[in-house]
């Protein structure tokens, strides 16, 4: 797994999936593109415009709480964010950026370190956070779990268990 | 329980069922085979989720209920395009449990076809899966990549979760109901407070609920954090199922039932905790405790008494959603304007959660009521509650609402305030065009 790097969006608690990807364009955007540039639009009007392939959103607890929409998590892959660091996510956030390749990384220590705006690192493979206060260890994820994320997300595993005789 | 087993938690016993395990341990993750797989107007994308699997044929189509609720009737040519999408994969793949425009929310209707039967699992792209725990079976929502692949597999990956018991003692006082339990709840420990729980009720003032009032608090577990709710089924419940059951089966199957099969039918998988069994978390409210009260924008857990609200001037009163559209939410919003006007600068929208509440609002003179009090009644489904379809405010308006989330944006724009109450609440807002207490409106001895 490669080293994700690249600047912090800080965030606080209870973030809803609302001001991630808002409800009225659930049915109406199917276009990557047309998602990517709404990703924030209620939370944090200058995210889509500015952010860079590999940034790292770093949030409080109950990250994605509320709707099931997976667009939540696909808006943020579509504009590149490398991982989402929180204190803890609201389960159906988690699955769905697990299940779209999206690394969900629970390290309150870390969140509680990260500046605004600085550079961040995720080592999946040392199972660490570094930012300029230094390194936060973090669990590691079931090896099947790892696997998925691995191969892109729940669709192309399941794709490739259907494909194996 | 068996002999030598530890006493178990209800989630541990519906999980080890639908894995097909003799039992399961909290912690483990498990491949859960779901008994029904819940997807609405978000059908058609998670269709081209699914054809990316090359398949044909669904894996089993039985499984599938299918409602569109979210935005109905079509309010553009491009959602109007989406529901002819799902039309269309519903007859190729012979999908029975597909339920119309206009038929009502999800979960409702699925509670009054009694698809969903106690002790079984049901996985639905909606966050408010939970709701299910009313009627005693495990419901947890999931994302439309994981419905895709359930369609393609019929199983997937679920950890077990801790339990956390919440016991309600005695009943609920006058003009308080189950919806205040649960705000109440929300509010003493957050929107996270349940993050990864499985909930169970309990107590004699759980009992004592109504089963309309048992289905608020399940669904607004979504709302805690809970991955699923739980509350015991009794004999109330089995009564309730075993007749739409059977009017299902034969209308859709053609399965002639009598009622004592009907009977043995939806009861026939309950599942019930054992005594003992070890929860990580335990809270017990009494009822005489609880009042009205209002969630405050714009988080859930934004907890206050109705009466430190009361000056809130409100542009919106909305009562519906699969939170509290039902028969008795709109008997109580009739008691309260029952003989009142809405107030001038306030607009009082009602849509019922299902065609069968509307029907048996319109006999019961519930709906003659409203539109007399000046309210406006919008055809079952969600409504405005996600900022899709009609009743939407206006930047710089405040609603208050009997749905269950008034995140910021939630209802279309950021610029607009939503409280959350009870349905008594919404409509004595209506009428006094600022929040306010239903026992401020309603005359002597109107039951609320």
């Amino acid at each position: 797994m490669k080293l994700i790097q690249g600047r912090a969006w800080r965030y606080g608690d209870n973030v809803n999936t609302d001001v991630i990807f808002p409800g009225k364009y659930t049915y109406t955007l199917t276009e990557r593109d047309d998602i990517a540039k709404r990703a924030l639009e209620d939370l944090d009007p200058t995210f889509a415009a500015n952010v860079r392939p590999g940034d790292v959103i770093v949030a409080g607890r109950n990250w994605g709480c509320g709707s099931s929409r997976e667009q939540a998590a696909t808006c943020l892959v579509y504009n590149g964010v490398g991982a989402v660091v929180a204190a803890s996510f609201s389960r159906i956030f988690y699955r769905n950026a697990l299940n779209n390749g999206l690394l969900a990384i629970v390290c309150p220590e870390a969140v509680a370190a990260i500046q605004p705006g600085e550079q961040v690192t995720v080592d999946v493979d040392r199972l660490v956070v570094g930012c300029a206060a230094g390194e936060f260890s973090f669990p590691p994820l079931s090896p099947s779990i790892m696997g998925m994320v691995e191969a892109g997300g729940l669709v192309a595993y399941v794709k490739r268990k259907l494909a194996a005789p | 329980m068996s002999e030598g087993q530890q006493p178990q938690t209800f989630v541990r016993k519906a999980l080890a069922r639908a894995a097909g395990l003799p039992s399961v341990a909290v912690g483990q993750v498990v491949d859960a085979r779901p008994d029904v797989v819940l997807s609405h107007d978000n059908t058609a994308a998670i269709r081209r989720i699914w054809l990316e699997f090359g398949q044909a044929r669904l894996w089993d189509a039985s499984r599938l209920a299918i409602t569109l609720d979210h935005a109905v009737p079509a309010p553009t040519t491009k959602h109007a395009q989406n529901h002819a999408e799902i039309r269309a994969f519903v007859r190729e793949q012979g999908i029975r449990n597909f339920f119309e425009v206009g038929r009502g929310i999800c979960h409702q209707v699925l509670s009054e076809e009694a698809v969903v039967l106690p002790g079984q699992c049901i996985l639905g792209a909606d966050s408010h899966t939970t709701h299910f725990g009313w009627l005693g079976a495990f419901g947890a929502g999931i994302g439309r990549s994981e419905v895709a692949t359930l369609w393609a597999t019929g199983e997937l990956w679920l950890r077990v979760p801790e339990t956390m018991q919440v016991t309600l003692r005695g009943a609920l006082p006058l003009g308080v109901t189950a919806k205040d339990f649960a705000l109440r709840l929300i509010g003493d420990l957050g929107a996270d407070g349940g993050i990864y729980y499985a909930m169970e009720f309990s107590g004699d003032g759980i009992r004592a609920l109504s089963l309309e009032s048992r289905m608020v608090l399940p669904n607004m577990m979504a709302e805690f954090g809970a991955k699923s709710a739980y509350i015991a089924p009794d004999q109330a419940v089995f009564d309730y199922l075993a007749p739409r059951y059977a009017a299902r089966r034969a209308y859709r199957e053609g399965v002639v039932l009598t009622a004592e099969e009907a009977q043995a039918a939806v009861s026939a998988d309950a599942l019930y905790p054992d005594a003992g069994a070890a929860y990580a978390a335990e809270y017990v409210y009494d009822a005489a405790s609880l009042e009205p009260y209002v969630a405050c924008p714009h988080s859930v857990d934004l907890v206050q008494p109705v009466s430190q609200m009361t000056g809130t001037v409100v542009q919106q009163a909305f009562l519906g959603t699969c939170t509290n559209g039902r028969l008795e939410d709109l008997a109580a919003a009739a008691a309260v304007v029952r003989g009142q006007r809405i107030a001038d600068g306030t607009r009082f929208l009602v849509i019922p959660a299902s065609s069968q509440v509307l029907q048996a609002a319109l006999n019961l003179g519930y709906i003659q009521t409203l539109v007399d009090a000046g309210a406006v009644i919008g055809v079952p489904g969600c409504g405005p509650c996600m900022g899709n379809h009609m009743g939407i405010p206006a930047p710089g308006e405040v609603t208050i609402s009997s749905a269950n989330r008034n995140f910021r944006g939630r209802m279309g724009t950021a610029q607009a305030d939503i409280y959350l109450a009870s349905p008594a609440v919404v409509a004595a807002s209506a009428v006094l065009g600022r929040i306010g207490d239903p026992r401020e409106v309603a005359g002597e001895g109107v039951t609320l």
